[in-house]
């Protein structure tokens, strides 16, 4: 899929939050030995989804270095918005600026609603119904103890700000393309804390289905190969999923490893492929082509190709996404229970 | 009593078939055996599964499988004998073949468990348990082996002895294009895998997977490869209940049973298939067979000996383990596969000069147990 007139990125940005929880802290309490991970962030007791989509948002207006209220567009992508009814997208326009001439919105499509956020910001900003429009994936993931999903559900978040592409653009988009089908592997329903997941389910005909189909759709779209591309991001649920999956596609661990953070963070749910993207633009340089394909439960993915424009080298100020992994203070099973309101008074 | 022929074969690969229903895998695997046998017409169909009707939510299973080949109307039967179904239903379609009731056969196994989360499969295997003796306890079929394994480590070998069941099913599902895994596992790999139930570990335990395995009989006609000996015998259910918890009578009295029908003892035995849905249990089928001595079991399977060109070849296209265990469909897998073995269509997996083979198929822990031997016929 291509625009009428080109988009590309105008400012970036990424925040996790400082605490971590080890897989082996996990083992611990349960007695298991898994480690899809290494760790996983732990959001602070006055964190959620809406105020590290703000730490993301914030930094990308800052990076852009435009007017706030130029955006026209804010929409939030997560699937733990903190109210059930109340955007989270008016707090985060409110907080950045950009209020009240703002269209907002709360995207949910599991993991992948923050690309589907950019999907709807590239369609408004290349029918140029708006100048600017910013996409947020970000989350504080919900794994409930003792499953499967406990060692990797984590929280993070990553903003883009999309507009006409000129020499002012980080890097332009070439082209996208999404992928859907009906296929239930996670979900959780309303009122429910935690998610259910299908188990095998969610591999074989659910993240690699819809992973491989969106990404080659879209090579064959655009004539390009794997090789051509210097880097690539995967929807990153553990260590091991994209890394097959960019097997997959003919990808190899060299394009991926910028933006293969989940070892050290965890599942970032929404936030998981844009936190992806956004570690790749901090090393990007230009020229430097970038694969990207997200994936949501439920199920689809989005795929999107960006190349860097030099404009990025004057545009990522600023603590850069290592910077907050690195910065990190971990927490044993008690303390991340009591930042996850799962023990209370 | 008419000698009975194996007259086709059709196996499917093990593996996940998300999108395909059990009809579907049926009729394929059915479809071919039937094609491989060149017969115009099927008398009768015995459908071998264990557990779609918790896994599937499915019964009456033998209507569903016959409308789903194309053939309603037909006589058709199911059986269920726990993870013994396949060798069980061979059983009765050679009945069926040798008393002249009927002249072809068809029996198709066919199990799909990736439609379930593991935790019912789980619950499947141990419903092979009593009800109201043992699987209420919350024990699981794993936690039942782990507990003969521990007495076998303690009476008889080391732990890596008989890990290397598991190790040599493995090596020999390499290149295997009906395996689910055709790919080598060290020792090491398989013993620094975490514990299921201690001793057991994860890499000695037979996967989830789906399959489907047919095969036609029809009466002897001394070419190709007959039914020899066929036979059935049950335990008490419990490990519990029995003199000896190791002891496998089951699968010793269908042994002893298979073998005098077919005029043999276990020497003349060329090729085996054993039960390896954990690796203690591959390693007491291999005693009960009388392949080897009670407590020498796990000795043999980690020699040279139970490979294609060794004195007893084992599990030659990777057993429970790396071939898979489609509950309903393993038996009908392991007879196909010794099948195939005597009528020199092995491929790179032929024992050379082989002329009986015998295939051992296990229900609960061994509480009941089918012994399929297989010849060569003269011509």
């Amino acid at each position: 899929m291509k625009t009428i007139r080109q988009v590309g990125l105008v400012g970036y940005g990424a925040y996790v939050p400082m605490y971590r929880l080890e897989a082996s802290e996990i083992n611990r309490m349960w007695g298991g030995f898994g480690a899809p991970v290494e760790e996983k962030t732990v959001v602070a007791v006055d964190e959620d989804t809406i105020t590290i989509a703000v730490e993301a948002a914030k930094q990308a207006v800052y990076r852009a270095k435009i007017t706030p209220s130029e955006i026209g567009a804010v929409f939030v992508g997560t699937e733990s918005k903190p109210y059930a009814v109340k955007p989270s997208g008016t707090i985060v326009a409110e907080a950045i600026g950009a209020t009240p001439n703002v269209s907002t919105a709360d995207f949910e499509f599991a993991c992948k609603a923050g690309t589907e956020a950019m999907q709807a910001c590239i369609g408004l900003v290349g029918s140029g119904m708006y100048k600017y429009a910013m996409a947020i994936g970000a989350d504080t993931a919900q794994g409930k103890p003792h499953d499967a999903l406990e060692y990797t559900a984590a929280c993070g978040g990553a903003a883009f700000i999309f507009g006409e592409r000129s020499a002012e653009t980080i890097a332009y988009l070439e082209a996208s393309h999404s992928f859907v089908t009906d296929t239930p592997d996670f979900w959780r329903r309303s009122k429910e804390m935690y998610p259910m997941h299908g188990n095998r389910f969610t591999g074989a005909p659910a993240y690699f289905k819809h992973i491989t189909s969106a990404g080659k759709m879209l090579l064959e779209e655009t004539g390009y190969k794997p090789e051509d591309f210097k880097w690539a991001v995967f929807h990153q649920p553990n260590t091991k999923f994209p890394i097959n999956a960019s097997r997959m596609l003919g990808f190899t661990m060299d394009q991926i490893k910028p933006g293969l953070v989940a070892p050290k963070i965890g599942n970032t749910y929404a936030g998981s492929t844009p936190v992806g993207l956004a570690a790749t633009l901090d090393i990007a340089e230009p020229r430097d082509k970038i694969f990207v394909v997200s994936y949501g439960s439920g199920s689809g993915s989005d795929a999107f190709i960006f190349t860097v424009q030099d404009a990025i080298l004057d545009k990522r100020e600023g603590p850069k996404l290592s910077s907050f992994i690195d910065r990190k203070k971990y927490v044993d099973y008690a303390t991340y229970l009591k930042h996850r309101g799962q023990i209370v008074q | 009593m008419r000698n009975v022929k194996v007259a086709g074969i059709g196996l499917l690969k093990v593996k996940e078939y998300w999108d395909r229903s059990i009809q579907d895998l049926f009729a394929e695997t059915s479809l071919k055996a039937i094609k491989d046998a060149g017969v115009e017409s099927i008398d009768k169909v015995y459908v071998s599964n264990m557990s779609a009707a918790l896994m599937q939510d499915q019964l009456n299973t033998a209507a569903l499988m016959s409308d789903a080949i194309g053939m309603p109307g037909i006589s058709a039967s199911r059986v269920e004998a726990g993870s013994a179904s396949g060798g069980v239903a061979f059983h009765e379609a050679v009945q069926a073949v040798a008393s002249g009731y009927s002249d072809t056969v068809l029996v198709t196994g066919v199990e799909k468990m990736s439609d379930i989360l593991p935790d019912v499969v789980t619950t499947a295997l141990a419903m092979a348990e009593e009800q109201e003796y043992t699987a209420y306890t919350g024990v699981t079929k794993t936690g039942i082996a782990a507990m003969i394994h521990r007495l076998y480590l303690d009476r008889y070998a080391e732990a890596s002895e008989v890990c290397m069941m598991a190790v040599k099913s493995h090596e020999h599902a390499v290149g295997c294009k009906h395996a689910q895994y055709p790919f080598k596992m060290s020792i090491e790999r398989a013993m620094s895998s975490p514990m299921e139930a201690n001793p057991i570990h994860m890499m000695e335990c037979a996967g989830i997977g789906d399959g489907a395995a047919a095969i036609v009989l029809v009466p002897a006609d001394n070419a190709g490869v007959e039914v020899a000996g066929s036979a059935i015998a049950t335990d008490y259910t419990s490990i519990a209940q029995r003199l000896d918890p190791m002891a496998m009578d089951a699968i010793r009295k269908a042994a002893d049973r298979a073998y005098k029908m077919a005029g043999i003892t276990a020497k003349k035995v060329d090729l085996a298939e054993v039960h390896d849905d954990f690796t203690i249990n591959g390693v007491l089928g291999v005693e009960g067979l009388g392949l080897a001595k009670d407590g020498e079991g796990a000795k043999l399977v980690s020699t040279e000996e139970v490979d294609k060109a060794g004195k007893i070849p084992i599990n030659t296209f990777g057993g429970l383990k790396a071939r898979g265990n489609p509950l309903g469909a393993t038996g009908i897998y392991q007879v196909a596969e010794v099948a195939l073995q005597l009528r020199g269509d092995a491929g790179d997996h032929q024992v050379e000069g082989a002329k009986y083979g015998v295939a051992q198929n296990s229900g609960g822990m061994a509480s009941i147990c089918a012994v399929n031997v297989l010849r060569r016929a003269k011509k």
